[in-house]
């Protein structure tokens, strides 16, 4: 079985007076382990799919899998625990929280679980460390470049453990040379921690990365590269 | 260069919700501030009607206030033949020798509730002396008769004071004859009668106070000299209009004190919603305040601007707020003077100097509130602004 | 709770917006203390007297004397055990600018029939054995700086002339309602002075059955009906409840204004609170997505809201509490026994409780049904 398992996927949005159609029967496996680009023009659906994944959005029909539970039928309270505990979201803005220090913002996903203020403080720190930004724990977000503010981002997508790491557009605001410092950090969560990896980008550098790339074009898969690396 | 005018008023429809908090918060405060000043007013209004500038009034010496004063007769008459007071047009000095007492009745709706009510024995020269009354309703007391007159203010507030009903006070029944008017001062609160009826059921041979009108008001000072230093009495005499005014006392003092500590308050906690209001304006519009900056706008435009569009907030609260204080002008109310002891009645007063003492608070308010934020929006460094 | 520090942060987001508004329920809630405070004062005021102690005053009005003749009928009367009388004084101290009661009463009868006005030993001694002595409440030393055995005169007003008096006592009043800033001198010296005018101003009867009160009460009042100084006697308790109706409508005016200062200070909070929630969509979409439910975001929201409104009160109710107490305010002598009763805090409490629930649940409801999809869209 797949990690991921979408079948038979509908998704329409209705937009002022228009319905548009998004998905008309996708149906796709994401395998455990892998790093996956999805990629495509604006408008073809590539950050829908991303957030029916993360149970931010519900298909209008259709199953969504994710480690063999039923995505698509959880109430919103089901999804948010589901989230907390097999999600990790990487935004384009990095959004992370301007009111908090690094380590607290990436402390975040953590709450929501049951460990000890000394537990949290130790995977926040690995995590952190992963990202090689534990020297800037303390900072806030505006004492921080758009790279590192990334970084932070993506330690606390890490710092819980996910079963999926979700990336949407990652260095859409991030100059060459961060760039390239977030992708390879994508790769070794890959190669070295195993993560399971989804990235939405239009950056050629990123789809070099990732073992897979996914090509949508208006809602459908039309291509499928299994890169070897 | 001047911002227009159109652009802050534009600017302040966009945020309807937080414009109408906080007008309505300064709308209350002046709502507040207007209803205790006219409380006030309506006080001080009814007590300095009540005398006269043209009409002196006459006490025991020492005695602050007519309730402790006491006049033999043979003072009435040395006082009657003074060159000092004018006569009427019979002949007559214009000069009422009164006897003044409290009384309690009960209040219609509780009658273990007593107020000490003021029961004024005059002569018949009073309606002369006294120029503003007005018998509304029945006719004066006859002289030699257990008969009232019962003052404007005192009607529907108490039972038995209808004309031809019996009043009892002092193990006498008295028939009310009268209503009568008085300008709107506080004689209006007090039930009259005959001074010969009255002094052997109350005190005995004594007045509390002699009001007598001047034969000329310029020449009061004279008049007092004249009578005060005369051997054969030991009286004060004062200017009626002067000495009710004086009546205010504590109460006067009290009310005032509370109006103006209560709205204190609340005007600053008012003031720091237009604060809060304004901070917010201006950090959500501060790419726009950039681009004026870059036009060319001095600075001191972007100021005055925010601090009108504040003090235009303000304004609709002020607006609101007199709208809500306006229905309580004319509403009767009643308390004790402490120093008459005696029940007053009044109206609330508001006047158009009050409500635009209450705008004028508003405004106040506005711009109080929005001089830090409008600060802000003037010293915007523009390139960090505009990066925004 | 380990949520506690993402509270605080988002309230330290706006520092001058939380201190504001937190200032303002402050405010608020010292107005509101301090209005309430007044009319439990009253109340309680109100509700002071003796079971065992009637009033006996003219029936005429109170301004107006009863003969010294009476004491002793009433002496006699069944279930009477003492009898006292006093005289309102209302002279002037100097300017007269700030006010004291003053009453000439029966020294001995009347200092027995109060024992709530307590006093050591040997003042109580001096000044019943001298004529002119007075005895004075303990606010009149911190006011006018009078010791024992300094002389003080006053300016009569009803009964002319200088009257000076040596104070011999210092009383300190057991039962608030009885004022800490009275004068009270000997009836015999002033029954003296006037004349032998031979008046009590009113009367104090002790009983020793206080469930006979309203029989004697009758009794007392038919005894002396058809005289020409008629009686009206009853309960001190209703002597002193009448005191209070006549200050009209202050329960009334108190509480309008107690009302719209809580409403204006709603509204200065709920405004912040919006203010706030607005700017924070794209904050909570995220923390959505991070997989925080709608109801930890809606209780988190209400936790802000509750922490500047229990800020406030604490602050706000604290002060009226403390200020109070620090200046022994009494009103100008009208409020005796002022304080912020625990009634009038925990009432305060409350209204800060239900400030935060009306300031918070708006914000808080919007940050619950917040779409995820759409908040993000809207920031990209």
């Amino acid at each position: 079985m797949a990690l991921v398992e979408f079948r038979d996927v509908h998704k329409a949005f209705q937009r002022d007076s228009e319905r548009i159609e998004v998905f008309t029967g996708l149906t796709l496996d994401v395998e455990e382990g892998s790093f996956t680009a999805l990629m495509g023009p604006s408008g073809s659906g590539k950050s829908t799919l991303l957030n029916l994944l993360a149970g931010l959005d519900r298909p209008s029909s259709g199953s969504v899998r994710v480690a063999g539970a039923e995505v698509s039928t959880m109430t919103s309270a089901q999804l948010a625990s589901w989230r907390a505990r097999h999600i990790g979201f990487v935004f384009q803005q990095f959004n992370l929280l301007p009111v908090l220090t690094a380590f607290q913002n990436v402390e975040l996903p953590l709450l929501l679980t049951k460990l000890s203020k000394r537990e949290r403080d130790e995977r926040v720190k690995i995590a952190l460390g992963v990202v090689g930004l534990e020297d800037r724990m303390r900072h806030y977000p505006r004492q921080l470049s758009g790279g590192q503010e990334q970084r932070v981002a993506i330690a606390r997508a890490i710092v819980a453990d996910p079963t999926l790491v979700l990336l949407d557009e990652p260095t859409g605001q991030l100059d060459a040379k961060s760039s390239r410092e977030v992708l390879a950090l994508l790769g070794r969560l890959n190669s070295e921690f195993k993560k399971t990896i989804m990235i939405v980008t239009h950056d050629p550098h990123a789809a070099e990365q990732a073992g897979t790339v996914l090509h949508l074009e208006k809602g459908t898969l039309i291509e499928r590269e299994a890169l070897v690396r | 260069m001047r911002i227009p005018l159109i652009y802050n008023a534009r600017s302040v429809l966009q945020r309807p919700l937080s414009t109408t908090l906080t007008a309505l918060g300064i709308g209350l405060v002046v709502a507040v501030f207007i209803g205790m000043l006219a409380l006030g007013n309506g006080l001080r209004a009814a007590l300095a009607r009540t005398g006269s500038e043209a009409n002196a009034l006459v006490l025991r010496r020492g005695a602050d206030a007519e309730l402790s004063s006491g006049i033999g007769r043979e003072a009435v008459s040395i006082i009657a033949a003074s060159p000092h007071v004018a006569t009427g047009v019979d002949g007559r000095p214009l000069v009422s020798p009164e006897v003044y007492v409290l009384i309690p009745l009960p209040r219609p709706f509780d009658s273990t509730a007593l107020a000490n009510v003021v029961v004024r024995g005059i002569s018949d020269q009073a309606w002369n002396v006294r120029a503003n009354l007005q018998v509304m309703a029945g006719e004066r007391p006859h002289s030699g008769r257990s008969e009232v007159c019962v003052g404007k203010k005192l009607l529907g507030r108490f039972d038995h004071l209808g004309i031809g009903e019996t009043l009892r006070f002092a193990g006498r029944d008295w028939t009310v004859v009268c209503h009568f008017s008085a300008g709107g001062s506080a004689f209006e609160s007090e039930i009259w009668g005959e001074n010969e009826q009255f002094m052997p059921v109350f005190r005995g041979e004594v007045f509390q106070s002699i009001t007598f009108r001047l034969r000329d008001p310029a020449t009061f000072d004279e008049a007092k000299r004249a009578i005060e230093s005369d051997q054969r009495l030991t009286v004060d005499v004062h200017r009626e209009s002067t000495f009710y005014e004086g009546q205010v006392g504590i109460l006067g003092i009290m009310l005032r004190a509370l109006a103006i500590g209560i709205t204190s308050i609340m005007a600053v906690g008012a003031i720091f919603g237009a604060v809060n209001t304004m901070y917010a304006a201006v950090a959500s519009r501060t790419p726009e305040i950039a681009v004026l900056l870059t036009l060319g706008f001095h600075p001191r435009s972007v100021l005055a601007s925010f601090l009108v569009e504040s003090a235009l907030i303000a304004v609709v609260g002020g607006v609101v707020g007199a709208l809500l204080a306006l229905p309580i002008n004319g509403v009767v109310t009643s308390t004790t003077n402490w120093s008459s002891f005696s029940e007053i009645a009044f109206s609330f007063r508001v006047t158009p100097l009050l409500l635009g003492e209450g705008m004028a608070f508003a405004i106040i308010m506005g711009v109080l509130g929005g001089f830090f934020p409008a600060r802000r929006a003037a010293k915007l460094p523009v390139v960090q602004a505009l990066r925004a | 709770m380990k949520y506690l520090p993402i509270v605080l942060a988002n309230l330290r987001r706006h520092k001058i917006r939380t201190l504001l508004t937190v200032a303002s329920v402050s405010l608020a809630l010292f107005l509101f203390a301090s209005l309430r405070s007044v009319i439990t004062t009253l109340h309680a005021n109100s509700q002071f007297g003796s079971a065992h102690r009637l009033v006996t005053t003219n029936a005429t009005g109170i301004v107006f004397p009863l003969p010294m003749a009476y004491a002793a009928k009433i002496r006699a009367l069944p279930g009477v055990d003492a009898v006292s009388w006093a005289n309102w004084f209302g002279g002037r101290y100097g300017d007269g600018k700030s006010f004291f009661a003053q009453f000439a009463v029966d020294a001995e009868s009347y200092l027995a029939m109060y024992p709530e006005i307590t006093m050591p030993e040997d003042q109580r001694q001096a000044f019943l054995h001298e004529r002119t002595a007075a005895l004075i409440g303990t606010r009149l030393v911190d006011r006018y700086g009078w010791k024992v055995g300094q002389d003080v005169t006053l300016q009569g007003t009803i009964f002319p002339g200088d009257w000076t008096f040596t104070i011999r006592g210092v009383y300190t009043p057991t039962a608030p309602a009885i004022g800490d800033d009275v004068l009270l001198f000997h009836h015999e010296y002033f029954d003296e002075r006037i004349g032998h005018a031979g008046i009590a101003g009113w009367y104090i009867v002790q009983i020793a059955d206080a469930g006979a009160a309203a029989t004697i009460a009758k009794g007392l009042d038919d005894q002396f009906r058809n005289s020409s100084a008629p009686t009206k006697t009853g309960t001190e308790q209703a002597f002193q409840a009448g005191w209070a109706t006549m200050l009209g409508n202050v329960s009334l005016l108190m509480g309008t204004i107690g009302t719209a200062v809580v409403f204006a200070i709603l509204l200065v909070t709920a405004n912040a609170m919006m203010m706030s929630a607005r700017e924070r969509t794209g904050e909570v979409a995220v923390m959505k997505t991070v997989g925080f439910s709608d109801r930890t975001l809606f209780a988190l929201v209400i936790a802000e809201a509750g922490a500047i409104t229990v800020i406030g009160a604490v602050v706000g109710l604290g002060a009226a509490k403390g200020f109070y107490r620090a200046v022994n305010f009494n009103g100008f002598g009208f409020l005796p026994g002022f304080s912020v009763t625990s009634g009038t805090l925990a009432l305060g409490g409350l209204i800060a409780l239900l400030l935060m629930l009306a300031s918070g649940v708006i914000p808080a409801m919007q940050a619950a049904r917040l779409s995820i999809v759409q908040a993000l869209r809207r920031v990209e």
